[in-house]
């Protein structure tokens, strides 16, 4: 893919919702805002429109860049665009930042309009069940009554799933990758020492850092770090560091020596400086508290008796944060319930990040997939 | 799917034609080591199955989701875990059992997960490949297009040796339809047919 099939320049817009949003755990937002994107031109009969759900520390800039920085490409710029998978041509593509982010959304750093503070530590804890509904809010601020796809991947294909269940009249299509039913008890584990970094940081200030002009850096840095090893495999963090050394020889200190001590501070610096500890605390619970199996006795079959779109399951060989066993647990209850499924697994070195990466049958894939969605005659 | 690529389909694959007459419309459907999806596009065509293949091959796998097809990319011959019991009226092995690995295992997890099995395979018993093992040679033919060093088929087998597996693994043969081409072989099957298509299910 080249340049010159960039969507182009894009703009960010907002959107001010006013009625309460009441959350799963029975919390109450009275009015929030979404920053959102869009790409490509909704039809006259509003069918074609296309929701990208977004991953742990994703956002609303999804693809092209902006007039006054041409150098921010969107996260998933290689995906969606004129003539890509998610094709733009064809597709009305939407983006937008989740409740609860630190890309424009309202969230624990935004101003509580009630105390003139940041919301910080009383940012009610979201699920993705919270999402989809205000997802939908924006759908139907948007005109549309039934998207041809909602795609997502990792979080991103939780809330991608969640919208068959949670409206299942107004999704078409579910594209969820490198995703799963629930998280098991080690991706939970890994989600607890992440949290235990940024809660013990003495610069967290119980959530309330924002008022102390301090920022627990150290805490985000550290999940960060961790969170990156899991996105990896064994195999692509040996090809691209092995043992490499920065100086060649063993220093006998605790300063950076391998090459792969040296990529992970740096991921965890710039994470650190510009992602919000909150809402990295407030990501790593929805995904913990993801499990639509939870109020059918675990029985996802069950939960999804209730869906009636189509779906694709994708996932990558070398992904054991979300492994392809995970994947097949979406599609067992799947095809219990006869729906519409294909399932595609993709040969990757790249570990949980190979959903964001270009690589030719898993485009394909998509392609193929979406490709036929475009030419379906919606009654 | 146009008429015409009804009719090309049908004549590239006269077991496509066998298969589709035993299936009444509307019925469930496992097409196993399904390729590009042909067979199900034609069954969904021609009988409004509801059917999903399995396949390995990633192009395969791009082919049947252009084609419309539900694929799930799995290897056979690791199992069927996937399917519940009974969960399909028709399990399908369509031109794939002499390649499979763990014939006497996928044989019984079709019949887990299918009502009925239907396979189609070459017949090795076909006069034109005895002749050639006679002359001294593999047979090569449109039915077995490979060479005997880089054929998949590992388990070929004769009419006579697929009905004697079933009995001695108890399963029943409901009906059989023996090919030469795209013409039905009723006289001296396991020495004229070229191909053979079989519908059966568990128990004697």
């Amino acid at each position: 893919m080249n340049a010159s099939n960039s969507i182009g320049i894009v703009s960010a817009k907002r959107a001010q919702f006013d009625t309460p949003l009441v959350f799963h755990s029975g919390a109450v937002l009275p009015r929030y805002e979404l920053v959102y994107e869009t790409y490509g031109k909704l039809n006259a009969d509003k069918s074609n429109a296309i929701l990208i759900c977004h991953a742990l520390s994703g956002h609303h800039h999804v693809a092209g860049h902006y007039a006054d920085e041409p150098g921010n490409t969107g996260w998933w710029d290689n995906m969606v665009g004129p003539g890509k998978p998610i094709n733009t041509n064809k597709f009305f593509v939407i983006g937008l930042n989740n409740l609860g982010g630190c890309h424009g959304s309202t969230g624990p750093s935004s101003l509580n309009p009630e105390t003139g503070q940041p919301y910080g530590a009383s940012f009610p804890v979201i699920t993705v069940e919270d999402w989809v509904e205000s997802q939908a809010r924006l759908a139907d601020l948007l005109g549309i009554r039934q998207f041809a796809a909602v795609i997502g991947g990792s979080l991103g294909g939780m809330q991608a799933l969640q919208w068959s269940l949670s409206f299942p009249d107004r999704v078409r299509h579910v594209l969820a990758i490198a995703s799963a039913p629930h998280l098991t008890a080690q991706n939970i584990a890994f989600n607890d020492v992440a949290r235990s970094a940024i809660l013990t940081d003495p610069d967290f200030y119980g959530g309330d850092f924002y008022r102390h002009n301090v920022v627990p850096t150290r805490g985000l840095r550290l999940a960060r770090m961790l969170g990156h090893i899991t996105y990896l495999s064994d195999d692509a963090m040996a090809d691209k560091f092995g043992r490499e050394l920065r100086d060649g020889k063993f220093n006998y200190s605790y300063g950076i020596e391998f090459e792969i001590e040296s990529y992970l501070r740096y991921q965890g610096d710039k994470f650190a400086a510009y992602f919000d500890a909150n809402t990295y605390l407030l990501m790593t619970k929805a995904l913990d508290y993801f499990d639509p199996a939870h109020d059918f006795g675990g029985d996802l079959n069950r939960a999804f008796a209730r869906a009636k779109a189509d779906f694709l399951v994708v996932s990558f060989t070398t992904d054991w944060r979300f492994s392809p066993e995970r994947a097949r647990e979406i599609v067992r209850p799947l095809l219990h319930n006869r729906r519409n499924v294909s399932y595609a697994e993709i040969t990757s070195t790249h570990g949980h990040d190979s959903f964001l990466m270009e690589q030719p049958h898993y485009f394909d894939v998509v392609r193929a997939y979406l490709d036929n969605v475009s030419r379906e005659r919606v009654s | 799917m146009t008429q015409n690529d009804i009719a090309r389909l049908a004549a590239e694959r006269p077991d496509f034609a066998a298969i589709a007459a035993w299936i009444p419309k509307g019925a469930s459907v496992l097409d196993l080591g399904c390729g590009d999806g042909s067979l199900l596009r034609y069954l969904n065509e021609t009988r409004a199955v509801r059917g999903y293949g399995v396949e390995i091959n990633d192009l395969d796998i791009v082919s049947c989701i252009a084609n419309g097809v539900n694929v799930i990319q799995n290897d056979l011959e690791s199992g069927l875990s996937d399917f519940e019991d009974g969960s399909f009226d028709f399990v399908i092995l369509s031109q794939t059992l002499q390649a499979t690995r763990h014939t006497e295992a996928l044989i019984r997890e079709m019949l887990r997960v299918g009502r009925e099995g239907i396979v189609s395979f070459p017949n090795f018993g076909y006069w034109k490949n005895r002749l050639n093992v006679l002359r001294g040679n593999m047979p090569v033919s449109s039915e077995l297009p490979y060479q005997w060093f880089d054929t998949p088929n590992v388990h070929l087998c004769t009419l006579r040796d697929f009905e004697t597996f079933c009995r001695d693994h108890q399963v029943t043969v409901l009906e059989r339809r023996v090919m030469s081409g795209e013409r039905e072989v009723l006289l001296l099957p396991n020495l004229l047919g070229s191909t053979a298509a079989y519908r059966f299910q568990r128990g004697l």
